[in-house]
């Protein structure tokens, strides 16, 4: 048993760690104020092969795996979660889904763009009336000669109006439904019928761009069909399971900042004659903190690990499910923490705390709901013993 | 056109912190990063490798796990990475670095251009690049800020206390490169799982290098280390007790009322 990094991963680290304190950390502030995708920090972001970090380098990657990507999310959560989020949707979903289940050639044509970080990703699943209930999409796909004939409107995809290349899922068999109905589709935003509609404005994470897509007739050659016909359902669990190890990773980062910020304040913070330090109600916080950040820690990359070794079996799917739950709640109990220990100033805009609170609390929500993934967690338990949950 | 750099792998001395209770540095846990301004030279390299194209050299001496330094270099865009590393090197000064480094570049052979870092953070001497270039017997320019290549000479700019100078010589030459020369590049991404997973570093141990005998390490060393100590402690400063915004107003009066500030 061995619980250290290799070295290329400790130096991938370092390095990633100078690019988000130069380059990340300066904007992080400006670009949730504003509301502005950070294109500048993407684009050099790409130039050092960070936007397709767990490819092979056959296709444009960097051929560091699921563990590199996840060193990227912890460290860019460190210090914004907006860049984070933008190039998390872009590699860890949208551009995942096409490594998972694209053709050679799809992948030759999609992904190595993709991973140089030329073009943006999107990964489209949500709809107004399909959130958690996924297989309740209701765009449809139908077959015209040489293509399939989009209609229909995707909701809060992040990247939506950037992305130059969308993951899409659409019903191909509406009597079949989830269970061989549903067909993943690679658009490119060039397509006739493909077009932008309106921008959200956020509580967190607002130098990302969350915006509707709407397709009306849009058109798709048949061999932009990404993996099995009928069975976009599987690609678009299959890509979300690998999504939610990095998704917990962002959160470690996330809550690891949130622990620093708080013993950076209460080392310096005196009240009663003496730094806050010395008071126990903080230092009971800190230890809490420190605790589960440790055991996310250990979690988080022990699933990496399963999956770049080969892993990815049922159990591989439960492991995800609890970096994606514990990851968000360790992270919203440590930057609720750490705003309590600041006190009035990790109320006020003029600290990073402030955003870091409104940052953590999609987390829960998006990527699959804490309660969805709940519930993948314990129908796999109970799957294991004979009792199917429906 | 060949270009050698030289490297050093040193503690990163802004992660090293001092013991409180014994005054010394506590060396565990820092980690070893290249000297600063030995990547500044490799970023010069790689810059007229981008622009003339070149094939850049990375050599150091230093233990085992100075390979890390060169796999660094390598990522960055280094193409070839020599360590020097062997007991004999051991307790070498700034002469026997030099002379053991010069052996090796010989061994090399072909440079067209010596890049050097001005001096390495963990010894401060700036006398390694400069020792080995009369051990090359090829000239050299220190302290330098730019520098350009025009047919079979070098020019650079080189930096003083109070002025800079502009000096022209003949290629092959050696240059030292300040930090105020350029920002040295990330490595990649993919050229760092590259650099360990697929790339060679070549180890030279003293039989590569037919070395002449007394001339490797402490051996070949003619600084002589009498005596060392700690510099005497300076007497303890005061400290003054209070909250931030009390404390401030204490240091300010003090200040006023050495003239040391207005007010």
């Amino acid at each position: 048993m061995d619980f250290t990094f290799p070295k290329e991963y400790e130096l991938l680290r370092r390095m990633i760690r100078e690019f988000a304190q130069n380059e990340v950390a300066p904007i992080a502030e400006e670009v949730d104020v504003e509301e502005k995708v950070p294109m500048d920090v993407i684009r050099k972001a790409g130039k050092l092969g960070l936007m397709g970090v767990p490819f092979p380098q056959e296709y444009g990657g960097a051929g560091a795996g699921e563990i590199g990507y996840c060193i990227l999310m912890e460290e860019l959560n460190k210090v914004c979660a907006s860049t984070a989020t933008v190039i998390g949707a872009h590699t860890g979903i949208g551009a995942m889904a096409i490594y998972l289940d694209g053709t050679p050639e799809q992948k030759e044509k999609y992904l190595t763009p993709l991973a140089r970080g030329e073009k943006i990703a999107a990964f489209a699943l949500t709809e107004p009336n399909a959130g958690s209930d996924a297989a309740a999409i209701q765009t449809r796909a139908v077959r015209d000669g040489d293509n399939f004939i989009l209609n229909g409107t995707k909701i809060w995809i992040t990247n939506g109006d950037i992305a130059d290349i969308i993951t899409v899922f659409a019903v191909t068999d509406p009597a079949l439904g989830a269970r061989g109905g549903v067909t993943a589709f690679i658009v490119e935003n060039t397509f006739p019928g493909f077009r932008v509609g309106t921008k959200e404005t956020k509580m967190g994470i607002r130098g990302s761009s969350t915006a509707e897509i709407i397709f009306e007739d849009c058109v798709v050659p048949k061999e932009n069909v990404l993996g099995q016909f009928g069975a976009g359902f599987l690609t678009a669990l299959k890509t979300l399971d690998v999504g939610r190890i990095s998704l917990g990773a962002g959160c470690l980062g996330g809550a690891q900042a949130a622990l620093e910020a708080a013993i950076d304040f209460a080392k310096n913070r005196y009240q009663f004659g003496q730094p806050i330090a010395q008071k126990q109600a903080i230092q009971w916080m800190i230890a809490d903190m420190a605790t589960e950040i440790e055991a996310l820690r250990s979690l988080v990359y022990r699933t990496a690990w399963m999956m770049d070794s080969g892993h990815m079996d049922r159990e591989f799917s439960t492991y995800a499910a609890m970096c994606k739950v514990f990851g968000s709640e360790v992270l919203d109990r440590c930057v609720d923490k750490c705003v309590q220990i600041h006190g009035g100033m990790g109320y006020m805009k003029k600290y990073p705390v402030e955003r870091m609170y409104r940052d953590a609390r999609i987390t829960r929500i998006f990527e699959g709901t804490n309660e969805i993934q709940r519930l993948v967690i314990a129908t796999n338990l109970f799957r294991k013993v004979g009792v199917r949950i429906r | 056109m060949k270009i050698v750099v030289t490297i050093k792998q040193v503690p990163d001395t802004t992660e090293v912190k001092l013991d409180p209770r014994t005054g010394t540095l506590i060396r565990e846990g820092v980690p070893s990063i290249i000297n600063p301004e030995d990547k500044n030279a490799l970023e010069e390299a790689l810059k007229l490798k981008d622009t003339l194209g070149a094939h850049v050299v990375v050599i150091t001496m230093g233990p085992p796990q100075a390979d890390d330094a060169l796999r660094e270099a390598l990522a960055m865009g280094a193409d070839e990475a020599i360590l020097l590393s062997d007991r004999a090197f051991a307790g070498a000064d700034t002469w026997a670095t030099a002379t053991t480094l010069g052996m090796a570049i010989k061994k090399i052979g072909g440079y067209d251009l010596i890049l050097a870092g001005r001096q390495a953070i963990d010894g401060d001497t700036a006398q390694v690049g400069p020792q080995l270039a009369e051990y090359l017997g090829i000239p050299q320019i220190t302290y330098v800020t730019e520098l350009t290549l025009t047919n079979g000479s070098v020019r650079a700019k080189r930096k003083l206390e109070d002025g800079y100078e502009i000096i022209e010589a003949p290629l092959p030459a050696l240059l030292t490169i300040t930090k105020e020369a350029n920002k040295p590049r990330y490595p990649t991404a993919p050229g760092i799982i590259t650099a360990y997973r697929a790339r060679q570093v070549t180890l030279w141990t003293s039989k590569d290098l037919d070395a002449e005998p007394g001339t490797l390490g402490l051996e070949g060393s003619p600084t002589q280390v009498r005596r060392s100590f700690s510099p005497p402690a300076k007497e303890p400063g005061e400290t003054i007790t209070a909250p931030p915004e009390e404390a401030a107003r204490q240091i300010l009066s003090r200040l006023k009322a050495r003239n040391i500030i207005q007010g």
